[in-house]
């Protein structure tokens, strides 16, 4: 085979997901009553870099062979510091963001160090962390509230030379920063691989609980870069368990729809990416097509419930069927 | 090697303790403990009123946590409880509105509803081979969609039949109230159908390797679609006693038992991974976190800190003994 096949074969996942998304997106704008403008598209893309970022850190940990079920609070938790930390003056604000975002740094490799140094199932210790963090978040923000430094909340949130969306921008840049190189890294091999086979990976000397670590450290920093954004499009933070929950599970429909494996080891965060815009905007074709509000939580539920059974169809391809059982 | 050491300290002990699981020894400790403490805050908290209220209380959780035990058992998960619960009241309260056939068969509806998430967990955990975690979590928010579609995102007006308020809370036998007997009915069913029953020796194979379990001959696929239907029934059945104990349902009403059903589960010794623990465990377990739950609310400890406590605690508790092995 030639290169670009072996690369077809490996980004088909991320191609998909870019796929749905442009046809679900040309299907939304045609429909809207606005059209396709650069408005449209601004709250469009507000409104996906959000799921965007959340999806992103649900991939770095899903990579692994794990999960990662309290993102969603730690989207709220660094939401409900933000709205006390990122105001003032220049220096004051740069502070908090740092704060802000080592506070995510934290609060994912708290999630890492009791997953892989206490050798406790994601599942179950994530849902416990992510209790955890509700419950400062709560401590920070009983009532929905706070404020936010406007000028930089509006430059981030509004559109570069009046035309591109300044959120996308900044999402660019985060893959850049965060996710390219981590990927091309030694750990982010070491993540890939523990999620492909751990046994192989450690009999290999890849230093899987470094990169296992580094994984789950990192996606608490995009999830905190997530919660950043929200406070900067609500300009107030709120700690409300719906809908962190939400978050969470809207993470997991993303990367399935970005054609991650749930099982480890295949996907990448461009198509987490993708899939997150898509979910965002089929969810809200409901409101172009002037459904009932009251139906998007059913709607949004069976895209998951068919996004995620759509990986059953693997299961025409198992010639010896003990591999139901892996 | 350390089966040795714990032979030498535990061979002085009487039997029943050298035979019973340590987790599970672990979770009565912390029971006495947790009277203790209470104990010294409010001297009424040794009353038999107020346990007996909180055996009441107890039931609930522990109606809830029987199913998910018997999921854990098989090495999955059910996090479709916050909306089973939810479901179960909902539709009991619903089928109230619809005459006296609809107020007869108002309970076994909402069981029934119930039942029918589970089978669909359990579809796509045994026949799709779906991830349980993700099948549930979706079947969950499809749940919670329909509920939102059918009360138009408030809380329903229609109200808890007179059967449900008696079930939860009326008196049968003097002194013992009803919830505490319908969990002590279930959980007897539970110990001899894993005990007794050729499910329950499955349920505790697949647990531990689902592939040999097949190789057997048994049909593990069946027995974990059972598994996952009983686990949704059992959720709706303790939404529509918590219906009837609140007398009516709300729409965040099963959020507050995700978290301690699994909690009380793992706690009582039950492996997350399957295959291990037993029903005494989860009693435990459930009674444990029911006092903590008491003893944070008597304190007027706010919802923050209780959310940060039990997080906490169950991590603690999973780090001492819910470890994975370290060999590879």
């Amino acid at each position: 085979m030639k290169d670009w096949r072996y690369w077809l074969a490996e980004q088909r996942g991320t191609l998909l997901a870019f796929g749905i998304f442009i046809v679900m997106f040309i299907i939304y704008t045609s429909n809207h009553p606005a059209g396709f403008t650069a408005n449209v598209v601004q709250t469009a893309s507000n409104k996906g870099v959000l799921l965007a970022f959340v999806a992103m850190a649900q991939t770095l940990v899903v990579i692994t062979a794990g999960i990662d079920l309290s993102v969603g609070m730690i989207f709220l938790l660094t939401n409900c510091l933000a709205s006390w930390l990122v105001i003032g003056t220049g220096i004051e604000t740069a502070f908090g963001v740092v704060a802000v975002l080592g506070t995510g740094l934290l609060c994912g490799a708290i999630n890492g160090a009791i997953v892989i140094y206490g050798r406790l199932q994601p599942i179950v210790a994530t849902i416990a962390t992510g209790a955890v963090y509700f419950g400062i978040a709560l401590l920070l923000r009983p009532f929905p509230g706070g404020s936010v430094n406007e000028d930089l909340a509006d430059a981030l949130t509004g559109r570069l030379f009046g035309v591109v969306p300044a959120s996308l921008v900044v999402l660019l840049a985060v893959v850049l920063v965060v996710w390219v190189p981590f990927s091309r890294s030694v750990l982010g091999r070491a993540a890939y691989a523990a999620g492909s086979s751990e046994m192989a990976a450690y009999m290999s000397g890849v230093p899987i609980r470094r990169g296992k670590f580094a994984a789950y450290a990192l996606a608490g920093l995009l999830a905190a870069i997530g919660g950043l954004f929200l406070t900067f499009f609500t300009y107030t933070g709120e700690a409300a368990y719906a809908s962190g929950n939400a978050y969470t599970l809207f993470s997991i429909a993303a990367v399935v729809l970005g054609g991650v494996s749930l099982f480890g080891g295949k996907g990448s965060a461009i198509g987490a990416i993708f899939g997150a815009l898509a979910f965002r905007t089929i969810g809200d074709l409901l409101f172009v097509f002037d459904f009932d509000p009251l139906w998007q939580p059913l709607f949004q539920g069976v895209i998951l419930l068919i996004a995620v059974s759509l990986g059953a169809f693997a299961l025409f391809r198992v010639r010896n069927r003990l591999e139901w059982f892996l | 090697m350390s089966e040795t050491t714990i032979g030498g300290i535990a061979g002085r002990m009487p039997k029943f303790i050298r035979r019973a699981d340590p987790a599970v020894l672990t979770a009565f400790a912390c029971i006495v403990l947790l009277l203790f403490l209470g104990s010294l805050y409010s001297r009424s908290f040794l009353s038999p009123e107020y346990l007996l209220q909180q055996l009441k209380v107890a039931s609930f959780l522990g109606i809830i946590a029987t199913g998910m035990m018997l999921v854990i058992l098989l090495g999955q998960i059910d996090l479709s409880v916050p909306w089973s619960v939810a479901t179960g009241a909902m539709m009991a309260c619903a089928a109230a509105a619809y005459g006296p056939v609809g107020v007869a068969l108002a309970v076994p509806f909402g069981i029934f509803c119930g039942v029918l998430i589970g089978i669909v967990n359990g579809v796509g955990v045994a026949y799709l081979r779906i991830p349980s975690m993700i099948i549930t979590l979706a079947t969950n928010a499809v749940a919670q969609g329909l509920m939102v579609v059918y009360t138009g995102g408030f809380s329903p007006q229609d109200s808890a039949t007179r059967a449900m308020r008696y079930l939860a809370t009326g008196f049968a036998i003097p002194g013992v109230p009803n919830a505490v007997i319908i969990w002590a009915l279930i959980g007897a069913a539970m110990v001899f159908v894993l005990t007794r029953t050729g499910f329950g020796r499955t349920v505790y194979g697949i647990g531990n390797r689902e592939r040999a379990a097949y190789l057997s001959g048994v049909d593990t696929r069946r027995v974990v679609l059972i598994a996952f239907a009983i686990s949704g029934g059992l959720s709706a059945f303790g939404g529509v006693l918590l219906a009837g104990y609140a007398s009516k349902a709300a729409q965040s009403m099963g959020d507050a038992y995700l978290l301690p059903s699994i909690a009380a589960v793992v706690l009582g010794g039950t492996s997350i991974l399957g295959g291990r623990g037993s029903y005494l465990g989860t009693v435990a377990g459930v009674i444990l976190i029911t006092l903590l739950q008491s003893i944070l609310s008597v304190m007027q400890m706010p919802e923050a800190g209780r959310q940060i406590i039990y997080g906490v605690v169950i991590v603690a508790m999973l780090l001492l003994y819910g470890r994975a092995p370290a060999s590879r």
